[in-house]
């Protein structure tokens, strides 16, 4: 068997393409999943891509947070299933409060689009299992709306929980509280960050690595991770 | 028909950057003399019929779960504007 993993696409979502084809390279079988369908297509977990949401209108993923495939996802990830927001699905789901927090506009107020070093502060979830606790991975970065914010309260919470999953490592790109560029729930199955792993998952096409340019491949082990957790469990 | 305002600004803890690009352009134009800046969403709701306590309660709930996100910003105002015929 193969793990289907859905991608969601939104009207302003860019990057759906990207993750269709990162979870085919880990070995996965995508499945485009439509806002607008509350149907889940029998997928055995979720990635919310990137991009803008219906124009980032009112909030950038308040909007998108209302779309009928939106509650199947909610009850799938209550349920268990793997779910991954990336970017603007990061947002939507914090919007949608599967996840804590909110991002408002990167503090120096600019677009930025850069490789990113991250570690990885929690290799124990179902989207981080092929990498190592403290492990440091270059990804690429690219948003307007980055800044990771919660009362601090919640952010003493996510540490002690050990939630928080990604860290930036070196210089925080956007203000967010505490350096975090990714966060967890609770159970460990729905993972939200800023960066973008699916943009580096095949060599020629990713970061510039040691070895050569372009090629960077340090986002592959998200989508691995969940395609071998899931045949793990099937 | 009447229309009920709803003014959202972003939290006085959290950083509000749009409000620092204004503040920071306002001398560049001459305007001197604004120390701050802060910069919100105004909603203009206009419902059928009059503003009863429940429409007006509905709307308020509505300003908490859709119009702001309660994690960075703040519903400071829900007002009615007008009635007209």
């Amino acid at each position: 068997m193969t793990a289907r993993v859905g991608v969601v696409t939104f009207p302003g979502t860019l990057d759906d393409r990207d993750a269709a084809r990162a979870v085919r390279l880990a070995g996965g079988e995508a499945v485009a999943l439509f806002h607008s369908e509350a149907d889940l297509k029998d997928v055995d977990a979720v990635v919310l891509p990137g991009g803008f949401s219906y124009g980032d209108y009112l909030r950038a993923g308040a909007i998108a947070r209302f779309a009928p495939i939106m509650e199947k996802v909610v009850d799938a990830a209550r349920g268990g299933m793997p779910v991954l927001g990336i970017c603007n699905g990061f947002q939507v789901l914090t919007e949608v409060h599967l996840l804590p927090g909110s991002m408002i506009k990167n503090d120096h107020r600019a677009f930025i689009c850069r490789d990113q070093t991250l570690r990885v502060e929690n290799a124990d979830t179902a989207w981080t299992t092929e990498y190592r606790d403290g492990e440091e991975i270059v990804i690429p970065l690219k948003n307007q709306d980055g800044q990771y914010v919660a009362d601090d309260r919640t952010l003493d919470a996510l540490e002690a929980e050990g939630r928080v999953a990604f860290r930036y490592v070196g210089w925080n790109p956007n203000g967010s509280r505490r350096d975090i560029a990714g966060i967890t729930n609770e159970r460990g199955n729905v993972v939200g960050l800023m960066p973008h792993p699916e943009h580096a998952v095949e060599a020629g096409f990713g970061p510039d690595s040691r070895e050569a340019g372009r090629n960077g491949v340090d986002g592959l082990a998200f989508f691995t991770s969940a395609v071998k957790g899931l045949l793990a469990t099937a | 028909m009447a229309t009920i305002l709803v003014h959202v600004m972003p939290k006085p803890e959290i950083l509000d950057p749009q409000g620092k690009a204004v503040g920071a352009a306002l001398p560049r134009l001459g305007f001197d003399g604004i120390a701050q800046v802060r910069q919100g969403k105004r909603f203009e709701l206009t419902v059928d019929g009059e503003v009863t306590d429940e429409v007006l309660a509905k709307v308020r709930e509505a300003a908490e779960t859709l119009l702001s996100n309660p994690v960075i910003e703040d519903v400071v105002e829900v007002t009615v504007a007008q009635e007209s015929a």
